[in-house]
């Protein structure tokens, strides 16, 4: 007992420098990155440069990667740096001081959290739309062709709780078309409802069309018409806490081009 | 619970075992250089408790109690993690003696990878049991076939869940006692002609009761708490696998006062079972 206790104890010490070590580096390359964008605040005008912090919903995690990679090569001297999660909880962590430059939520509700402690500059605008779509595992076995079908008995269905945006989203479909769905679990996020599809748990999922896009060949989707009674904007906002103010506004003009529209659009966002 | 009918030495079992301590020093031998972390770790650790307790909608927490859903919830939570903690006691008692009493090769091994649940991230384990069990998983395809016995997003798939994740204290607990009990017990028994698992079953468990009470309290508190394999093996459907962590954290996406009302009822529940065993079985050695 006790020889064991001390090398666990020794493993916590060790644990411990770990994070430590951790902590001190992240600290410095931190300070080397709010020294750069000050460098680019005294640089001046047209040329943009230094680190641009987005905030975004987990669910922009595939488009926003690669958005952030071509915004660097386009604006040589800039780095685009993410933290990706909950639309709820990154507006909780901005409303608690983080320090970010751009916020882009999965909905208006989690957006009006931010701009209601009056941390955005400028209005929010909505940038890309998702659309709800039923996931089946592949080859769509039970031939679920409409929501309706998922109502049937004997099918294992996983919605997201009524309480996260595509569980809300899901509710409001089911509402407009007068349908009753019992699932077998209400998940805690739509990742959660998608996982139990991929891994045949279940035998469907009603999720976000990025979903069953990021899902590859694992799943199936199918849409379905009542999903336009419950679309969600995506807004976008620049942050006033932020550091690199310029960055941060060629970053949403980029999202909000083009081009960027055509990277989101491949993940199966709509245009807003 | 209720096989375990002998109180006794289990206090070097708990974190608090201070009795000795208090009794000799007194607080002016206390160096400051302990006193003073000793201190700030006891408020760290209380202090989110309090803040619970003073943000906590006491106006409105009749309401929020009585809702039918909290009760469905609770009933849950305690009938899913006593039985994990019988579940854990039944298979994990026997793992223990195998670890202490006997030699085979890779024993070490065994006994690491027994403690792997203990530091795993209960997501992992969730998504480890659905692989292993689920519909589709390695072992569970045949429970299905065979069957007809599908474990996910049942309540029998929340007990495993909560004994995957439990049943480790249990183990260490008894593993534990079992080697500070005197063998000799056990081979005086032998020798006046009980078999081995007599010896073990009139000896041996009687000597190490208190510990495996210990280790079924530390096993039920866990399993009461169990938050990521349950969501992740079992889902989250009210009245089936909705215990009562899953729905505090649901609660707290949208309506906070009701997360902090479901978290007093679980804080209280744990505490007056933890106080109340406490009192029964750890103390009075």
């Amino acid at each position: 007992m006790t020889t064991r206790s001390v090398h666990r104890i020794r493993t916590l010490q060790l644990a411990g420098a770990g994070a430590a070590a951790l902590l001190a580096l992240s600290a410095c390359s931190s300070s080397g990155d709010s020294g750069s964008s000050g460098a680019s605040d005294t640089s001046g005008s047209g040329k943009i440069s230094g680190t641009v912090t987005v905030f975004a919903a987990a669910s922009l995690q595939e488009g926003f990667t690669t958005l952030g990679k071509e915004f660097e090569k386009q604006h040589p001297g800039t780095k685009v740096s993410f933290s990706f999660g909950g639309s709820d909880s990154l507006a909780a962590n901005i409303t608690s001081g983080a320090p970010a430059d751009v916020f882009a939520s999965a909905s208006p509700k989690t957006m009006a959290i931010v701009t209601g402690e009056k941390d955005t500059a400028g209005a929010p605008v909505t940038f890309v739309r998702n659309q709800l779509e039923i996931a089946t595992v592949p080859g769509n076995p039970h031939k679920v062709s409409s929501l309706k079908d998922l109502t049937g008995s004997g099918l294992k269905v996983v919605l997201c709780a009524k309480t996260v945006p595509c569980g809300a989203a899901a509710q409001k479909a089911l509402d407009a078309s007068h349908l009753k769905l019992t699932p077998v679990s209400y998940e805690q996020d739509v990742k959660s409802a998608l996982t139990k599809v991929e891994l045949k748990e279940a035998d469907a999922a009603v999720v976000y069309r990025t979903d069953v896009k990021a899902g590859g060949d694992k799943v199936q989707g199918v849409e379905f018409p009542e999903s336009a009674e419950a679309v969600n904007d995506y807004p976008i906002a620049r942050l006033k806490n932020g550091k690199n103010a310029a960055a941060a506004k060629a970053f949403i003009a980029f999202v909000r081009s083009a081009e960027g529209q055509k990277v989101l659009a491949e993940d199966g966002f709509l245009k807003a | 619970m209720t096989s375990l009918d002998k109180p006794g030495a289990a206090a070097r079992h708990l974190p608090g075992g201070t009795r000795r301590r208090r009794g000799r020093g007194g607080r002016r031998g206390v160096p400051l250089p302990l006193l003073l972390p000793g201190v700030l770790a006891l408020a760290f650790l209380l202090l989110p408790l309090l803040a619970l307790l003073i943000r906590a909608p006491w106006h409105s927490l009749p309401d929020q109690l009585t809702s039918a859903e909290v009760w469905q919830a609770l009933r849950l939570s305690l009938v899913s993690a006593t039985s994990a903690t019988a579940v854990s006691l039944v298979l994990g008692v026997p793992l223990a003696w195998l670890l202490a009493r006997t030699e085979f090769p890779g024993r070490g091994l065994v006994r690491a990878l027994v403690t792997l649940p203990l530091v795993l991230p209960p997501v992992v384990g969730g998504v480890a049991l659905l692989l292993a069990l689920g519909r589709n998983g390695v072992i569970g395809q045949w429970l299905d076939a065979w069957f007809g016995i599908t474990l996910p997003f049942t309540t029998t798939g929340v007990v495993l869940a909560e004994a995957f994740v439990a049943m480790p204290f249990l183990v260490i607990s008894v593993e534990g006692t079992l080697r500070a009990a005197d063998p000799r017990f056990e081979e005086a028994a032998a020798t006046l002609g009980a078999s081995r698992f007599t010896a073990f079953r009139r000896v041996t468990l009687p000597l190490i009761a208190p510990g495996i009470a210990a280790g079924a309290v530390l096993a039920w508190a866990r399993a009461l708490g169990e938050f990521g394999a349950t969501i992740t093996f079992a889902g989250n459907f009210p009245g089936r696998t909705q215990t009562m962590p899953l729905s505090v954290y649901l609660a707290l996406q949208n309506d906070p006062d009701a997360a902090i009302a479901l978290s007093l009822v679980l804080l209280t529940v744990s505490i007056a079972v933890l106080a109340g065993l406490r009192d029964r079985w750890m103390t009075g050695v």
